[in-house]
């Protein structure tokens, strides 16, 4: 019987299939760090996206994660569906953003994120105090407030039209690269230059409909008279001398706005704007930048500032846009990873210029990126849109209730409501039962 | 003792001729005694799949399926989410009922409902939905019968395209046709306000308006629904024999007899057929109002699918959505018993 020896060759050939076979495990594939699927807004601003999907794919080749990234639209609320049917189904996306009201909605199926928060707010400044109240249940930080999306609704005014009509030189009260010198724009400015707007045939195209465009406007004016229908602690206020004074105000203002303003949703003042029939609307660039492309030589009039200042301060309507991690996600700490890559001030900085600057991070550092300072027509147009020295309080209407009480009050439109019912000659006493008999409603748990 | 043995060999007539006619295949096959042979039943379980009903049933089982996926398990669902609180953590339990004793009521979980009853938007958006829905049938089927009539006179050579070209608003799906009249209606830049100030009249705050509003939605929908009735009523007056207009016509009836004693008794059945589906679907309509009027102004347009998203969906209160959406349920299940008893009698009649 013929004896087999071992020979070099074959015991390094052996020798290498065993290692081989032994560390295929511990090998990093280009997927070793598992699944991600995220589902992000589907951005308004053509090309937006694509800046989303290279910063999330950049970090998904370097983490070694086989990423799935859905873009979901808001029209039809499209991305509400979505939130309510994964919330159910306890099943989904790891990583969802969610608009405004809805981390609080679904706060107990979020995954906390204060240890990222921690480190983003050391890295990149404080948060405001709209994302502090909409995005923190507790001392619980539910997600990581997202650039894409989030945007304040302050005014885009006509700068001719402000000029010649109400005397007002819009420019100088908000010069592009220098804090503004705006003391002079308060509440009553604000109505007398909606009045001779209106005389001359060119009235703000302000809405008072339920929809998001004509809440916000109503609940910042509301906020500059100190007016809140419920308190922070969640107690009935709509009988207060506040919410008088701030009704009588919108009421007197709303005679110089459209008459159909009780009728117009979120598109109708971008119309307004961009067809050249009115001086000033509130809405983020989006209309302008829709002016400068189908109506270039009104966006060449446009210029984006802050809020008039009422008695108890000067407002501004802010809604952000956060980035949540299920609680049901299987890659929670994949997820962690991505949130703080897309945070990043590079990062950000690619969000705000793919988008125009639509865009607005939450954080205090990174207000002040060059796209606001350089878009144009006319050039700075977009400076003082993300609120770069601090002049107004961001906030959003139905604050200071609890959360879940002012999403019913905003979502309702119980603002604009009282502000038609008002309008249309209902006695303001009957108009704030009804307001306070809605609003009892909202109280429920 | 015979019961007995016939229980123990259930063999049928059929049975034996069947077996016999096998046995004497086998004999021509093969040479082997058919004594020796064993004689066995046919499968049991292939029988039971050989039955027309189990196949029938085999067949249906997709769509059984599908409905219980789409339909019936999300309506339980719906139900199951309405007895909810707005927290959704535990039953919103009814309280402090006038008409009931307390220990039964406070077992019901129906807290939304009773707290929808102290609504007063949802009384108006109970108003609202009858308003909509009777005013939008009856109109519906009044243009569908009058339109079916014209149809139905056209000689038939033309009469296909007749029939394509009015179904069409039926055809388009209602969210797009709906959009072509959001921008004729539009608030501010309405292509009839542009006619009418051409024409020197006032501007009309179609949507801005709460009755305007409301007509417009009505408007739209009998717009959109009119065709289904032409359709249904043309092949009801299709069916209706010439022998009872030529006898009629005999006893000296004249238009509006023939209609009244020939045409509207022999479409009776398909009018209240009609009736009650297009009363369902009115009731249940979401997406005319949403693209509208999306429930303006001042809620004055909204119907109970439009409120339950606008409370469920855009409001996170989706136990309070679920009930307004189950609300309408009782209202239809009445509408239809009545409407299917009545059918039912005259059949029996007849």
């Amino acid at each position: 019987m013929r004896r087999q020896t071992l020979s070099r060759r074959r015991f390094l050939a052996a020798t290498a299939i065993t290692t081989a076979a032994l560390s295929t495990p511990f090998v990093r594939g280009a997927h070793a760090a598992g699944k991600l699927s995220i589902g992000l807004w589907d951005h308004w601003v053509p090309g937006a996206n694509r800046a989303s999907t290279e910063v999330a794919q950049a970090w998904a080749a370097k983490e070694k994660v086989e990423l799935t990234i859905d873009y979901i639209p808001s029209q039809g609320n499209k991305n509400l569906l979505t939130i309510a049917a994964q919330a159910q189904a306890r099943s989904g996306h790891d990583m969802l953003a969610m608009p405004t009201w809805w981390p609080q909605a679904h706060a107990d199926q979020l995954e906390s994120c204060n240890d990222i928060m921690t480190q983003l707010i050391s890295q990149n400044g404080q948060v405001n105090g709209t994302v502090q109240y909409l995005g923190r249940a507790g001392q619980k930080w539910l997600g990581v407030p997202a650039t894409i999306g989030s945007q304040i609704k302050g005014p885009c005014s006509r700068i001719d039209l402000l000029k010649q009509h109400a005397g007002i030189d819009i420019q100088a009260m908000y010069p592009a690269g220098s804090a503004p010198k705006a003391d002079a724009w308060t509440m009553d400015a604000y109505l007398k230059a909606a009045e001779a707007c209106h005389k001359a045939g060119v009235p703000f195209g302000v809405g008072l409909g339920d929809t998001t465009d004509s809440v916000d406007t109503a609940g910042a004016f509301f906020q500059s008279f100190g007016a809140a229908l419920v308190d922070a602690k969640g107690d009935l206020t709509v009988k207060s001398d506040a919410v008088r004074q701030a009704l009588e105000y919108c009421v007197k203002v709303a005679r110089f706005y459209p008459a159909d303003a009780p009728a117009w949703d979120d598109g109708s003042n971008n119309r307004w704007l961009v067809s050249g029939r009115g001086a000033l609307i509130m809405n983020p660039p989006s209309a302008w930048a829709v002016a400068k492309r189908d109506a270039p030589q009104i966006a060449a009039q446009c210029w984006t500032h802050g809020m008039p200042a009422g008695p108890r301060g000067r407002f501004s309507p802010f809604l952000p846009y956060f980035w949540n991690i299920w609680s049901f996600s299987p890659n929670k700490p994949a997820a962690k990873s991505l949130l703080v890559a897309m945070s990043q001030p590079d990062a950000v900085a690619k969000f705000v210029a793919a988008s125009a600057g639509y865009d607005i991070p939450s954080f205090e550092k990174l207000t002040t990126l060059p796209t606001w300072a350089e878009e144009g027509p006319p050039k700075g147009t977009l400076y003082h849109y993300p609120n770069p020295h601090n002049h107004q309080t961001l906030s959003i209407a139905a604050a200071p209730a609890p959360p879940k009480i002012a999403q019913q009050i905003y979502s309702q439109g119980t603002l604009t409501k009282m502000i038609v019912r008002h309008l249309q000659g209902e006695p303001m006493e009957r108009t704030l039962a009804w307001a306070e008999s809605e609003v009892e409603g909202f109280l429920r748990t | 003792m015979r019961a007995a043995v016939r229980q123990h060999h259930p063999i049928t007539r059929t049975d034996t001729l069947a077996r016999r006619r096998h046995l004497m295949a086998d004999a021509v096959l093969s040479s082997d005694p058919p004594a020796r042979r064993v004689i066995t039943r046919p499968n049991a379980v292939r029988r039971f799949f050989q039955r027309k009903s189990t196949i029938a049933f085999l067949m249906a089982l997709p769509l059984i399926i599908l409905i219980f996926g789409l339909v019936i398990y999300p309506a339980f669902y719906a139900v199951y989410l309405s007895t909810l609180r707005k927290s959704m953590t535990s039953v919103a339990w009814m309280r402090n009922c006038a008409w009931l004793p307390d220990i039964i009521c406070t077992h019901l979980p129906f807290g939304n409902i009773q707290f929808l009853f102290t609504r007063e938007t949802f009384w108006k958006v109970v108003y609202q939905s009858c308003l909509f829905a009777i005013t939008a049938v009856i109109f519906k089927a009044l243009l569908g019968f009058i339109l079916a009539h014209f149809v139905h006179n056209i000689p038939a050579k033309g009469q296909r395209k007749w029939r394509g070209m009015l179904l069409i608003p039926w055809v388009i799906p209602p969210a797009m046709s709906t959009l072509a009249w959001l921008w004729l209606f539009d608030p501010s830049y309405s292509a009839f306000n542009y006619v009418l100030t051409g024409a020197g009249f006032d501007r009309i705050p179609w949507t801005g308006d709460a009755n305007w509003a409301r007509f417009a939605v009505i408007l739209v929908n009998i717009w959109v629904g009119a065709p289904f009735f032409m359709i249904m009523y043309l092949a009801a007056l299709k069916s209706v024999p010439d022998q009872l207009y030529e006898a009629a016509a005999i006893d000296g009836a004249n238009w509006w007899q023939r209609i009244w004693y020939v045409t509207l008794p022999m479409m009776r059945n398909i009018i209240a057929i009609t009736a009650l589906f297009s009363t369902i679907v009115t009731f249940a309509n979401f997406d005319i109002v949403r693209v509208l009027t999306a429930g303006g102004p001042l809620d004055q347009t909204h119907l109970f699918a439009t409120w339950a998203f606008k409370l469920g969906i855009e409001g996170g209160d989706i136990p309070l959505g679920a009930s307004v959406s189950l609300f309408m349920v009782p209202i239809l299940a009445v509408a239809a018993i009545f409407i299917l008893r009545d059918i039912n009698q005259r059949g029996n009649e007849a």
